[in-house]
């Protein structure tokens, strides 16, 4: 909060160097006839100003939020009483947390040691030196930075262009998140993986056929060594979305193509936004449509015919993924369809051929490497697709071919071992960092494969 | 000659064929609509007929005496007093006098789950509105208990109620309470304003819609401007290099990049090296952010490039600066663009689940968060966390909270359509 104060207070600070600035260019214009004298517009100057005022506080501010904690945190253990002095990070949190409740309220000060009282006096001292001495120094910076601008003010200084040049400067930080993110990505799961690898060498993690995590925390108890053998599920992952493929697949492309060549204007006005509606219905929804309502009803239809279906079975999960996906692909592939040159479809009528066999021989050949990057686009989707599979799919890794019994997959994996507590030293965490790195590959590869394919075909008509 | 005859010979013996294939094509088509089309009617009313029943609770209505003796409470005003004061102990005696035949310790503690345990608080807080009840009696309607609630909502159906953990027993009693009228449906105004709890008649979405609205906020507050932002540099600043073109690439690669990762990415940075606290609304917003930047990027510059050409020449030709033109006349006129496209952003960020199981947002957390760095979870995870519990009661209040989710996603959609309609400019 009282970082927001903070934000709040240099905002204003900046606000009035905006108005001074501009005030001054007015009355510097005044004497010379008017503001067509100024290099700039009035406003500018005043936003140059406001600019001095704003950039060199803001980033005392971040920098403060960033390091305080840190700093308080040190200032208080390098004069700590010996007798409380944490040893290891677990006691400093530890230490910490009570000295949180004390500050808060939660504790009273006569239920702990006069030592550790003090530590919380002094952390609540050093917090309020801290925010005041910030205060003051963001509070000078920014009037000194106001200050500066306002004294500059003249009839010729280049104001709009400084003011301009700022301004490209954001937008371009902004373009450049896109590649921080990405960065991020790649080291957040790159950096984990590789001491999970150093842990588990690679060869047992990709070519492993069993996938049993849970390590004991004592070494002496059954099952405490953990195995990583992921080949389970990537098999799982392949089986669920190979379903989805199976569902959304011919039913995206036939709906594609009948909205495109065959229904009438009503009929595609109704049914389109129908499919939007498909498409922006959230997976959790989905994930609850499948545990609840697909996977009850596949079993017991599975029981009548006399056929074991698992509660969790692949298919149930696969099917409703793929329903999912529908409208993913038909609209991909809408976009190719229509984008097929009319003249070539013309054509092949005038010839005799029937609608249909245009379609097939004419419109979808042309279209295919639009569609093959659809569909691309559509895989990449059902195997990084997690939710309906965490609540749909089970959770015990086995390696079968049987749509009907019920598998894991790596997303299920992933959101298992991280939810909850987690250990950045143990494997077990460490792992889903690995499977991380996997989904991010092959979707990657996926995603460039298909983005390549889409393009490529794109320069043929255009 | 005779070739030509021939053809067209054969062209009229294959016609037929031809034709029926024809309409088998069209039969397919028709069929992968209507397969679609029926996926989402059966998807809606499987989720309405599931969670129209958790608009209602079964309330019981019980008559309170404020005995003093069994309240071990004789001065209400003494704060002390009030606070340790057996207030369960006169709900007991209440429905013991209800039904004077239940003996047995155990038939007892059965009968006392007739009602929810909030009917203690419920007694308590009309004892603190005034104190000048104690020692008087009234009726009062107390929330059901789930058990009582799900049995009583299904005895109508037709393969017989949902006993569930009832016994025979309770069944009895709640056809006594039938009887008598003292057990009915009301609207079920709780599921609305509390948060999450363990006790199904008790849990609300409340804390949840605002822990989404506190986390879109953050996502709205950071995801639109640096969109523009980056969309405005690519579109009208960026020089043809290979730097634009490695953003171009990044942009199309992450809004392909299956969320989960994006989970993993605010794990493993946000909160592993920033040190940030997990569960907090300021972190899933960040992390959504990244997640719907690129979808923003993409459709703001879509907007940026239907904005005609002469538009800009026209200000250039006065004079303006490329930051002017881009500022005063580019902005403004993709403003609708954008913000259709920031809005159906935003929908995506309120339906999504994944990256935010991964930073903590699935703990169980009671009370409403009140700002962006209290701890709170969002309506998808709480859909999800309802969704795993054992409680049939919880089956309902799922649907229900699905049927909010999706009224929230149809306004979002909604307004951006109508934004778009509206706004939009032809040239």
């Amino acid at each position: 909060m009282q970082a927001t104060n903070l934000l709040i207070l240099i905002l204003v600070m900046a606000a009035i160097a905006y108005l001074i600035g501009r005030g001054r260019a007015l009355s510097v214009a005044q004497p010379l006839g008017g503001i067509r004298h100024l290099h700039s517009l009035p406003y500018y100057y005043g936003m140059r100003a406001a600019i001095w005022c704003f950039i060199p506080s803001i980033s005392l501010l971040i920098l403060w939020v960033t390091l305080d904690e840190n700093v308080i945190t040190a200032l208080l253990l390098a004069d700590i009483p010996a007798e409380i002095k944490p040893a290891t990070e677990s006691d400093q949190n530890l230490l910490f947390n009570q000295l949180e409740n004390i500050i808060s309220g939660a504790i009273s000060v006569e239920r702990v040691t006069p030592a550790i009282a003090a530590a919380a006096e002094r952390l609540e001292g050093l917090r309020q030196t801290g925010y005041w001495l910030m205060l003051a120094v963001i509070c000078s910076a920014g009037a000194l930075g106001g200050i500066w601008g306002w004294l500059k003010i003249s009839p010729r200084l280049r104001a709009r262009q400084q003011v301009e040049k700022v301004f490209v400067a954001f937008l371009i930080i902004c373009a450049s998140v896109a590649i921080l993110t990405t960065v991020g990505i790649v080291f957040s799961v790159i950096f984990e993986s590789v001491r999970f690898f150093n842990k588990v060498p690679v060869a047992d993690f990709a070519f492993g056929l069993e996938w049993s995590p849970q390590t004991a925390i004592r070494s002496d108890q059954v099952g405490s060594s953990g195995a990583f053998g992921a080949v389970p599920l990537f098999v799982g992952t392949m089986m669920v979305s190979a379903i989805a493929m199976l569902v959304a697949v011919p039913v995206g492309l036939m709906s594609a193509i009948y909205l495109t060549e065959y229904a009438k204007p009503r009929v595609r006005a109704l049914a389109k936004p129908m499919l939007e509606i498909l498409a922006g219905i959230p997976t959790v929804v989905y994930g609850f449509f499948a545990a609840l309502t697909v996977a009850p009803y596949l079993r017991d239809l599975g029981a009548n015919i006399g056929l074991q279906v698992s509660s969790e079975s692949a298919l149930a999960a696969g099917l409703v993924m793929g329903v999912m996906i529908i409208p993913f692909v038909s609209s991909l592939a809408d976009d190719v369809i229509t984008a097929v040159p009319r003249a070539m479809y013309d054509g092949s009528l005038a010839l005799g051929a029937t609608q249909s066999e245009t379609i097939i021989r004419v419109v979808f050949p042309a279209a295919l490497p639009g569609i093959v990057g659809g569909v691309l686009l559509a895989v990449s989707r059902a195997v990084g697709e997690t939710m309906i599979v965490v609540m749909a799919a089970g959770l015990a890794a086995k390696l079968t071919a049987n749509p009907l019994d019920s598998l894991t997959t790596v997303t299920v994996q992933i959101v298992t071992l991280l939810v909850g507590d987690q250990e950045f030293d143990s494997p077990k965490t460490l792992a889903a960092f690995a499977l991380g790195l996997m989904l991010f590959l092959v979707t990657l590869c996926l995603n460039v494969i298909a983005l390549r394919v889409v393009k490529k075909y794109r320069e043929q008509y255009d | 000659m005779t070739d030509k005859k021939n053809i067209s010979e054969l062209v009229a013996a294959g016609l037929a064929k031809r034709y029926r294939r024809e309409k088998m094509f069209r039969f397919w088509g028709i069929l992968s609509i209507v397969f679609s089309v029926l996926c989402l009617v059966v998807l809606f009313t499987d989720i309405i007929t599931k969670g129209s029943g958790a608009f209602q609770q079964t309330y019981i209505q019980i008559d309170i005496t404020y005995d003093p003796d069994i309240l071990e409470l004789y001065d209400p005003l003494d704060g002390k007093q009030f606070a340790l004061a057996n207030f369960d102990g006169v709900i007991r005696q209440s429905l013991q006098q209800r039904f004077p035949d239940v003996q047995g310790r155990r038939d007892k503690r059965e009968l006392k789950k007739l009602v929810s345990l909030d009917a203690a608080f419920v007694v308590a807080e009309r004892l603190k509105d005034q104190p000048s009840l104690l020692g008087k009696s009234e009726s009062l309607w107390v929330l059901a208990d789930d058990d009582i609630d799900t049995y009583y909502k299904s005895l109508d159906d037709r393969e017989g109620p949902f006993t569930g953990r009832t016994t025979e027993k309770t069944q009895g009693w709640v056809q006594e309470l039938v009887d008598r009228g003292e057990i009915e449906l009301r609207f079920n105004r709780e599921f609305f304003v509390r948060g999450d709890s363990r006790e199904p008649e008790l849990a609300g979405i409340w804390g949840a819609v605002k822990g989404s609205f506190f986390t879109l906020l953050v996502t709205l507050v950071l995801s639109f401007p640096i969109g523009v932002a980056a969309a405005l540099y690519l579109e009208e600043f960026a020089p043809k290099n290979k730097w634009t073109d490695l953003i171009e690439v990044n942009i199309n690669n992450l809004a392909a990049v299956p969320s989960i990762i994006f989970g993993l990415l605010g794990l493993a940075i946000f909160i592993n090296f920033f040190q940030m606290p997990r569960s907090v609304p300021l972190l899933g917003g960040l992390v959504l952010t990244l997640m719907t930047l690129p979808t923003i990027i993409i459709s703001s510059r879509a907007a940026i490039k239907a904005v005609p050409p002469s538009i800009r020449e026209a200000a250039w030709g006065i004079g303006a600066s490329p930051m002017q033109v881009a500022l005063h006349h580019v902005l403004p006129l993709a403003m609708p663009g954008m913000l259709t496209g920031s809005i159906i952003g935003m929908a995506q960020a309120l339906g999504e689940t994944a990256p935010l199981l991964m930073i903590g947002m699935v703990a169980f957390i009671v009370d409403t968060p009140s700002s962006i760095t209290d701890p709170a979870t969002v309506l998808p995870v709480q859909i999800f966390l309802w969704s795993d519990s054992p409680e049939r009661a919880f089956v309902e209040k799922t649907s229900a909270a699905i049927m909010v989710l999706l009224g929230f996603l149809i306004i979002m959609n909604t307004l951006a359509v109508w934004l778009r309609k509206r706004l939009e400019k032809r040239w």
